[in-house]
């Protein structure tokens, strides 16, 4: 980059970073009695931060495979901490997911939190600065630091303005998800001193480490421990139980959120730093892998469908939901990465509207059940729209975003492994039936219930922060090649580095040797 | 032998070597003799002067910086070791002072003998610091253990209080025992107390696999290990902490703490490689029960006092984590968390303390429901204590517990950091707990407000709460200077 590009692009992602931060420092000098005010500053906030995302994007070169916009500062030298940000094909998606979804979750919550707004805004903030953090940070500790951020705000979310078990919810959400990733942090430590002793530097650079030749067995290990951090953020079957709990506790925004960006930090997390860093254990442990996310995929959609609750029906069609995009990445070819990224974005965008919608009806009947509502869409006809585009996305109707996503995921995943790609396509069904038979029961059929028949329909606050949702699920379905093309470079230099690292590593190992015995020595 | 000969400039020296202690052993005295003098109703002045006196002496410090400067034929020493521990105790001390505005007058601890009590046993602490001869290391631990036995029952009206005293000073009577009996074999095989020269002897194998001698040190380190409540050793803990008055808790969670492992690390860093394999096993064992029973006891408990006891002895775990391997990165970390947890373990305290209000039935922790929201500022800072406690980024707790897990990892003590993280995992639950009851549950109608903080304690909250957020997040320059002060003993 020269010129004004390079000028723009030399702090921009730190800036990125801390804007938000700078906006929750602001608002702690607001009068808490203004609660209008301080929604308006953190909506400003928000949207200043989006539009500060843009040139990243349109800056953004696709022909370069590597990171972009790198920024380096020493931060503790003396042990090779340093400060480095940065954006790829990977991650660029991403950052602009959380940016998008940060203004429009803060429109939602104008009527609906009351109590503590101030507090409230600052935590949304702060969580904002964790999850952008966590995108763009390429040093291990960096990394770290940000992942753990985002776990304060997001139990405040829950514990405070939450539902009637918010603080079980919260707890267990912490708990689960900080205890996931504390021996995360042993193995970034441990891969630091391998670092030191295969190399004499001591640093946490990323991409510093995605060069070494870390032996099988450390591999294996260390695989793992990450394994264990992401897969409880993700969340795969069976480290998925706290998501249940959380979404349906969280207020609107948090669930939002939530499903949005904090979910897809696990998935980013495989993508970023547990393929790359050990790919031999991330191929042989593939099927492992795809074999979770396909009971996830099925599990998830089955007991969506018992679900009383719309909201918990939308959380467990998460759990399934993000089975794919596992599906997708631990595919390791092209197709699959990319449908995996790509329906990250879709799963933010669609799940986050979804539960927008019953946020929607929440705030308007305060109450989830399915059993109280029917015949919506006589009474809600702005509303009926609305919520059918986004259910059919979600289900991935062609022409609309789920479908991209899904259909590259499988393409991908069946290149890779046949059986479970025939039975994660069920869960393709089963997401139909699930989510129209919902559909049916509270939109369809006559008014049943008195309470419903003088409902207001959609107002023009929550048609401005639907209707940009309801355009990306368009665009993305009609011309995902927007998305597509700034990814390709940096996933098929991906795929090939990991292929070639595979390789390497495995060179010293006999040839057809069992994984028991490559990680256990067992008939060695 | 012929006549002593006085040597003025090795007195002088020897003078200059130990004059930080000096002022605060002047400090002390003269409060004492002033209280005498002073009318009832002045006796705030007495708190300005040995806040004053500390930071003299802090000040003394700074100016004698890190250099070696060793003191009466090498019982004594002022290095960058015994530098860093000192700016520790007396940054634990003056914190302490700052909180007695207000708090003495609550709680009845307004008189002269508390101040001096509290001198003296810094000045204590101090030595044990900078002593290089196990005698001195003695001495230094009876000075401190003496007037904290008599703090600790400054409440003589309260059962609780009475019970707690006896109870540490019994305990702490045999842990001293113990020291001495060790001290004693330790003098036994190699004739000799200084540590420089026993760590020659160890290192040219006079006396490494002496069995005499590796009991010796087994019973100094169960000496300093009741005075640091390392588990088993950890017994009188709980109710010495419950029972003290809450200010002087936060002294000796923090000060009594770091001057015991002071001693500790300058003992193992010069022995350590000479007891190997032997003693590291001994301080694994200690170090992964120490921060079990620590955390599990302290997620059973209301009482938020007991809550704090039963976390403080966790964290002297993960302090030991850093001893186990006896090397630099370890013993640094080490001196990293004591400061940090001085701070960090002491503002929780302070916070706690004006929130509590009565001793005993106050520390409830029902008492501290709805606290979150009504009063932001005592809720924000209890909160990024606690969070600091829990070592979750971005606070100095945090990069403190990274770098003692790091030590063990670095040693290929991979168990041990894993147990370490957990560890921390479990601590989280209960520090959470006290943060759902200020944020999540809303408080009772007659719920009695906080008291208002003076000054000099609000200023003692703001300096803890700077600390924890400024090493948390550029913990550089400390770091580098934990690291001069390790290798300044090695050297």
């Amino acid at each position: 980059m020269t010129g004004i590009p390079a000028i723009i692009g030399s702090n921009l992602l730190t800036a990125l970073i801390f804007l938000p931060l700078a906006g929750a420092l602001l608002l702690i000098f607001l009068p808490k009695e203004k609660p209008g005010l301080i929604r308006n500053v953190t909506f400003l906030v928000t949207l200043a931060e989006f539009l500060l995302s843009l040139p990243v994007v349109l800056l953004f070169d696709p022909a370069v495979a590597g990171m972009q916009f790198v920024e380096r500062i020493p931060w503790i030298p003396a042990y090779g901490i340093s400060y480095i940000v940065g954006v790829d094909g990977i991650s660029l998606w991403l950052l602009l997911l959380t940016t998008f979804m940060m203004p429009v979750t803060i429109l939602s919550t104008y009527k609906a939190v009351e109590k503590n707004v101030k507090e409230f805004m600052i935590f949304m903030l702060l969580l904002e600065v964790g999850m952008v953090g966590v995108f763009l940070a390429i040093d291990l500790f960096l990394f770290y630091i940000f992942w753990e951020l985002v776990l304060i705000p997001m139990y405040f979310l829950i514990g405070v303005w939450g539902g009637e078990r918010r603080i079980y919810a919260a707890i267990k959400f912490f708990l689960y998800t900080f205890a996931g990733s504390v021996l995360m942090l042993v193995a970034i430590i441990a891969l630091y001193f391998y670092q030191h002793q295969a190399t004499g530097i001591y640093s946490f650079d990323l991409l510093g480490m995605y060069e070494l030749n870390i032996p099988v067995k450390l591999q294996f290990w260390m695989f793992a421990a990450f394994f264990l951090a992401f897969a409880f953020k993700v969340p795969m079957f069976p480290f998925h139980t706290w998501l249940p709990d959380a979404h349906v506790e969280a207020p609107t925004s948090g669930s939002v959120i939530l499903a949005a960006v904090l979910l897809k930090m696990g998935t980013y997390g495989f993508l970023r730093f547990a393929m790359p860093l050990f790919p031999v254990a991330a191929v042989d442990l593939a099927p492992v892998v795809g074999t979770l996310a396909v009971i996830g995929i099925v599990y998830g959609a089955l007991v969506s469908m018992v679900q009383k609750d719309i909201k918990k029906l939308v959380a467990y069609s998460s759990v399934s939901h993000l089975g794919f995009v596992m599906l997708g990445l631990f595919a390791m070819n092209l197709q699959g990465i990319e449908g995996g990224i790509l329906q990250m974005v879709n799963h933010g965008i669609s799940t986050g509207a979804l539960f927008l919608i019953v946020g929607i009806i929440y705030e308007r009947r305060h109450t989830r059940l399915i059993e109280e509502f029917g015949g919506l869409s006589k009474v809600l006809p702005l509303f009926a729209v609305c919520f059918m585009i986004v259910t059919l996305s979600s289900i991935g109707l062609p022409g609309m975003n789920g479908f991209v996503g899904e259909f590259l995921i499988l393409l991908g995943s069946f290149k890779a492994t046949r059986v479970l790609t025939v039975i994660a396509a069920t869960g393709v069904i089963l997401a139909a039936v699930y989510m129209l038979w919902m559909f049916q029961r509270v939109m369809f059929g006559k008014v049943t219930n008195e309470k419903n028949r003088r409902l207001p329909d959609m107002n023009a606050r929550e048609l401005a922060y639907m209707l940009p949702l309801l355009v990306l699920i368009f665009w993305i379905g009609v011309y995902p090649q927007t998305f597509l093309r700034k990814m390709d470079a940096s996933v098929s230099a991906f795929v090939t580095r990991i292929e070639a690292k595979r390789q390497a590593a495995l060179a010293d190992q006999p040839a057809g040797e069992t994984l028991l015995a490559r990680y256990f020595d067992v008939g060695k | 032998m012929g006549p002593i000969a006085i040597d003025a400039q090795a007195l002088l020296r020897s003078t200059y070597s130990i004059l930080p202690e000096i002022l605060v052993v002047t400090t002390a005295l003269f409060v004492l003799f002033v209280d005498l003098v002073l009318p009832e109703e002045n006796k705030r002045v007495l708190c300005g002067v040995s806040i004053l006196g500390v930071a003299l002496s802090l000040f003394a410090v700074f100016a004698m910086g890190p250099a070696r400067i060793s003191g009466f034929s090498g019982a004594i020493v002022h290095d960058g070791l015994g530098a860093f521990f000192e700016i520790v105790i007396l940054s634990a001390c003056a914190l302490t002072l700052l909180m007695a505005t207000g708090y003495s007058e609550w709680e009845g601890t307004h008189k002269g003998e508390f101040y001096s009590l509290l001198l003296l046993s810094t000045s204590g602490m101090m030595f044990m610091a900078k002593g290089t001869d196990l005698m001195t290391v003695f001495l230094g631990l009876e000075t401190l253990s003496i007037p904290i036995y008599v703090l600790v029952g400054f409440h003589r009206h309260r059962m609780s209080s009475i019970e707690g005293a006896l109870k540490y000073f019994l305990l702490g009577a045999f842990a001293s025992g113990f020291l001495l009996y060790g001290i004693a074999l330790i003098y036994a095989v190699a004739g000799t107390t200084k540590l420089p020269v026993l760590a020659t002897m160890l290192y040219d194998a006079r006396l490494a696999g002496n069995p005499l001698f590796l009991a010796g040190a087994g019973l100094l380190l169960v000496g300093l290990a009741f005075k640091v409540s390392l588990v088993p050793f950890h017994m009188w803990t709980p109710d010495a902490y419950e029972g003290a008055p809450t200010l002087v808790t936060a002294f000796m969670s923090a000060a009594v703490k770091a001057a015991a492992f002071a001693a500790l690390i300058r003992f193992l860093l010069l022995t350590l490689p000479g007891m190997q394999p032997a003693m590291g096993k001994v301080l694994w064992i200690l170090a992964v029960l120490t921060m079990t029973v620590g955390n599990l006891s302290a997620l059973q408990q209301d009482n938020v006092k007991r809550m704090l006891a039963y976390s403080s002895i966790a964290h002297a775990g993960y302090v030991l984590v850093g001893m186990v391997s006896g090397d630099v990165l370890g013993g640094q970390a080490s001196l990293f968390y004591l400061l940090v947890y001085a701070f960090m373990n002491i503002g929780a305290f302070g916070v706690v303390m004006l929130i509590a209000q009565k001793e005993d039935e106050g520390y409830d922790i029902r008492n501290f429901a709805g606290i979150g929201f009504r009063y932001p500022a005592l809720g924000a800072l209890l909160t990024l204590f606690l969070v600091s406690l829990g070592g979750i980024p971005p606070t100095a707790g945090f990069i403190g517990k990274f770098y003692l897990f790091s030590a063990a990892v670095k040693n290929g003590y991979i168990w041990l950091a894993v147990i370490g993280v957990l560890n921390s995992a479990v601590s989280i639950y209960y520090y959470l707990r006290l943060v759902v009851y200020m944020y999540m549950i809303p408080a009772s109608a007659d719920a009695p407000a906080p008291r208002p903080p003076r000054i000099a304690f609000s200023l003692a909250l703001c300096a803890s709460a700077a600390v924890v957020l400024v090493l948390g997040v550029l913990p550089r320059s400390v770091l580098e200077f934990a690291e001069r002060s390790v290798l300044s003993l090695l050297m």
